[in-house]
């Protein structure tokens, strides 16, 4: 115990050091989106947002190399369209089965066993995408080639199922149990109650719910590297391998990334693409979350 | 408990000061890797203190972080290029270029593909050129007898020397080729992709193809009227052309002065022919590797390729190039 | 009338059913996929999987390499998450003034905690191996993971320390202690199984991350040990990864019980932490 003013001196320091680490998370932020911006700047000047934007193939690294991102951005918009496709509704009617048809008891065990699943690591659904569901698929679609979108985008949904789950399940908890007591004096079934008051007084929270499902089913890497296949492909259906962004990256990122080469760039520059469609789904989902608490 | 903390912080601290050393760090061609690989593994078992890296950049990015002195031993699945020796020289980095193995492309199909028995070298051609980018996307477009049925194309990636190599014998300029096909530069990936659609049509280094050959069917090509088939055989006669190769590893002259990379350079020419045949690559004739050997302990710097690859190399070519 | 209500509540019922039906359905699915992996890898794993190191030879290939450099990146990311992750709620918590500043924070943590994680490999790469030229090392391995896992212990840590009866931190205040003082002393002690639990849930999520650190290039062929912070080398999804793109179905089999390895620790960490968070609040101490 020194004096009070070496004690203030002490403390000064650690508070600083407090702030600097509360401030990291803008420094971070700001990190990435400065790191994609300067080393794709070079690329944009070389390239220019034409190409890049409608040009339908991508093929950087050949003679005649060609820079549309079309085929990547459309592997990415078909894998998380499967995903969601299966993911949310299934997601929203098992959350509202568990919010209101189950006794409290029961939601007890089950929480902590979605949260549980929620955190399988996302290689693991890689393996099964590719041993397991990709040659069950090939029973019914025989002609399903060995990596396809669909494959990889019901794997996805699988795993985003329990993030969705969770998060609508939190938001209709929310919901005040009077409305529920209110719609049932009136004569209402459990499920008039769910359809018509709850899932409409939680529908702020379950939309920003399934807006970060979607954040996460842009941003999932490996199950697409494993089992969407690797080549860049202009397609729609999702029995043809196609690349995502995200397996664009790791595809690139297992090779080698020479500093400076227009090869690098075309890292950084999907990068930049993935983060700007991840912000604006970010925001999109933080502003229907900031409209629940108007609602009550 | 934060005792604890400062404990584990000063060890961290400390080791940061331990140098990396006695690391060998190789990269490159993938199909040159199963190779390094068991050369690698055999190598720590019997030399435990030093240790050894291998990357699979592909042999274009293995060379670019090759001249600029990241790696020690380059993997090439081709000669090095015009623009990478003059990349080297401006680092100021000499090397040594070493023959290892031979090795051929395969052309591989779906084991249950009924029609494909062969391929002449201008039906790949018509196949892999840059113009046949989303214009022949059928069977029967590359050869009328065969069905009207989609082909699933399967072939290198562009930072890969298979790539180089098969692009320069099959479309008479190196790196250009049609881009709507699977790529890889990883020829794992192939052999999967390949094994698991019924209409691919693929390229990939012979040695995976023969690692692999329950799940592959690999057909003749046919150059110049004669079909062969890929095999050992045809590959060490020079029959099998154009798709014949020879595999290089490039060391480094600053790194060849440590010693642990002089140490494994060598046991790697000692091994090569044991391990290559055991992983199914073709290992070149005694006689070279002799050649090779002393290549090596004489510091004889420098490629003798002249900077580009040599379409359908015989052993013996390799071995009066190597000897001069 | 009377048709009408039992109609109701004969869709009632449906729905009821159709709910469970999908619950159970998923929950199935779910719990094949992860037996199947059991069943597919369990029988892999003995003592010389678990202490040789990968191999071409898929029966000779082993986790060694793999599961000690996860230890030791996971070792690295605790101490960096506890220090800053920390920090950063104790000056949100205790020292910030609400205000457009503290939002920002708030705004940042909240937007990081849903950023693809591959975007980090980018930032790693550009700024800790080519800026800081720290290279592919265990080093920054840790630091890479650490930035992605900080919103957890941040939050963890808010919760923690928001969770503690403020007359308390009064009390120590009218005591003449400092600010400082009674987080030292009275508020970190108090909140630390809070704290852990934070920790537990960072690094059960960081154990498994593969993208961003293929992405600072540790994907290599890694046969030995690391023996300081600056070397490289290889973790347990990067290896699982690798296994997996290998053609040779006796590779998969590999990658099966290094899923089966990643699943149980994972798990693991995950029951650590509920059984914690439990305890904390069955134990009354006020």
């Amino acid at each position: 115990m020194g004096t009070r003013q070496s004690r203030g001196w002490v403390e000064k320091i650690f508070e600083t050091w407090f702030a600097a680490c509360a401030y990291l998370s803008v420094a971070v932020t700001a990190g990435i989106v400065l790191t994609l911006v300067w080393e794709s700047w070079p690329f944009f000047q070389q390239v220019g947002l034409v190409e890049f934007l409608f040009e339908k193939e991508w093929t950087p690294l050949f003679s005649d190399a060609k820079f549309g991102i079309q085929p990547l951005l459309l592997g990415t918009l078909m894998t998380t369209l499967i995903a969601c496709a299966v993911a949310v509704p299934l997601g929203i009617l098992i959350a509202a089965t568990l919010s209101e048809f189950m006794s409290s008891r029961m939601r007890q065990v089950i929480k902590p066993v979605i949260e549980l699943l929620a955190g399988i690591p996302s290689v693991i659904f890689g393996y099964f995408a590719l041993i397991v569901v990709t040659p069950f698929l090939q029973k019914w679609i025989p002609s399903l080639p060995g990596f396809s979108l669909l494959a990889a985008g019901l794997t996805m949904s699988f795993m985003i199922l329990p993030l969705i789950v969770s998060l609508s399940e939190d938001a209709l908890q929310a919901v005040p149990s009077s409305l529920r007591e209110a719609s049932q004096a009136l004569g209402g079934t459990v499920w008039e109650t769910t359809w018509k008051v709850i899932l409409p007084s939680a529908s702020s929270g379950i939309i920003s719910a399934c807006i970060l499902g979607v954040s996460r089913a842009i941003g999932e890497t490996m199950v697409v590297a494993i089992a969407a296949g690797q080549q860049p492909h202009w397609t729609l259906d999702p029995t043809e391998p196609a690349a995502t962004m995200t397996a664009f990256m790791v595809q690139v990122a297992l090779g080698d990334l020479p500093h400076g080469s227009l090869g690098y760039q075309t890292v950084f520059v999907v990068g930049l693409t993935l983060l700007l469609m991840t912000l604006a789904f970010n925001f999109l989902a933080l502003q229907f979350r900031s409209r629940i608490r108007k609602s009550f | 408990m934060s005792s604890v903390f400062v404990a584990f912080f000063m060890t961290l601290l400390l080791t940061f000061s331990v140098a990396q050393a006695q690391m060998v760090k190789v990269d490159g061609s993938s199909t040159v890797f199963p190779l390094t690989e068991a050369v690698a593994e055999e190598f720590q078992k019997a030399d435990p203190k030093i240790r050894v890296t291998v990357g699979i950049s592909g042999t274009g990015g293995g060379f670019k972080k090759f001249c600029r002195g990241d790696s020690d031993i380059q993997n090439a699945s081709r000669p090095i290029e015009e623009s990478e020796i003059q990349a080297c020289k401006k680092s100021g980095i000499r090397f040594l270029e070493l023959p290892v193995a031979f090795d051929a492309i395969a052309i591989v199909v779906h084991p249950s593909n009924p029609f494909a028995k062969d391929i002449t070298v201008e039906e790949l051609k018509k196949a892999w050129e840059p113009s046949a980018q989303g214009q022949i996307k059928k069977w029967n477009q590359i050869r009328s007898s065969w069905p009207d049925a989609p082909v699933a194309f399967f072939g290198a990636g562009s930072d890969s020397g298979t790539f180089d190599y098969f692009t320069e014998a099959i479309n008479g300029k190196s790196k250009s080729s049609r881009g709507d096909y699977t790529a890889s530069e990883d020829d794992n990936t192939l052999v999967m992709g390949v094994s698991r659609e019924k209409n691919a049509l693929g390229y990939i280094p012979l040695h995976y193809f023969e690692e692999n050959s329950a799940k592959l069917k690999a057909i003749p090509v046919i150059y110049k009227g004669k079909k062969q088939t890929p095999s050992k055989e045809s590959v060490i006669s020079g029959h099998y052309a154009p798709l014949s190769r020879p595999l290089f590893i490039y060391i480094s002259e600053k790194s060849l002065k440590r010693a642990e990379v002089k140490k494994f350079a060598e046991f790697y020419i000692q091994k090569s022919k044991s391990l290559a045949e055991e992983i199914q690559m073709i290992p070149l004739p005694e006689s070279t590797y002799d050649v090779v050997q002393k290549n090596l302990t004489q510091e004889k710097w420098g490629t003798v390729f002249k900077g580009h690859s040599q379409v359908g190399m015989k052993i013996e070519e390799l071995l009066l190039k190597e000897k001069n | 009338m009377e048709t009408s209500t039992s109609r109701r509540k004969l869709f009632n019922q449906l729905m009821k059913i159709l709910g469970l039906l999908g619950l159970g359905l998923s929950l199935v699915i779910l719990l094949t996929l992860i037996f199947d992996l059991i069943i597919r890898g369990g029988s892999r794993i003995d003592f010389n999987f678990l202490t040789s190191f990968p191999s071409r030879r898929p029966s000779e290939a082993g986790l060694l390499s793999a599961w000690v450099g996860t230890l030791f990146v996971m070792l690295i990311t605790a101490v960096m998450t506890i220090l800053v992750g920390v920090s950063a709620a104790i000056y949100l918590e205790e020292y910030a003034k609400p205000g457009p500043m503290s939002r920002l924070i708030e705004l940042n943590i909240l937007n990081l905690s849903a950023m693809p994680s591959i975007l980090y490999g980018l930032l790693a790469l550009g700024i800790f191996v080519h800026q800081f030229r720290l290279g592919a090392s265990l080093l920054t391995a840790g630091l890479t993971l650490s930035l992605l896992v900080l919103p957890i212990v941040i939050v963890s840590s808010r919760e923690a320390l928001r969770a503690l009866p403020p007359n308390l931190k009064e009390a120590s205040f009218a005591l003449g202690a400092t600010r400082f003082q009674t987080l030292i002393y009275y508020q970190l002690p108090s909140s630390l199984s809070g704290i852990m639990t934070g920790v537990i849930l960072a690094l059960s999520r960081a154990i498994g991350e593969t993208a961003p650190l293929i992405t600072i290039g540790a994907l290599t062929y890694i046969a030995f040990l690391p023996k300081s912070i600056m070397d490289p080398f290889t973790v347990l999804p990067i290896q699982l990864f690798n296994w997996l793109s290998r053609p040779q179905p006796a590779f998969h089999v590999n990658a099966a019980a290094a899923g089966v390895i990643l699943l149980f620790l994972t798990l693991s960490l995950n029951l650590l932490a509920i059984y914690i968070r439990i305890r904390v609040r069955k134990s009354v101490k006020w």
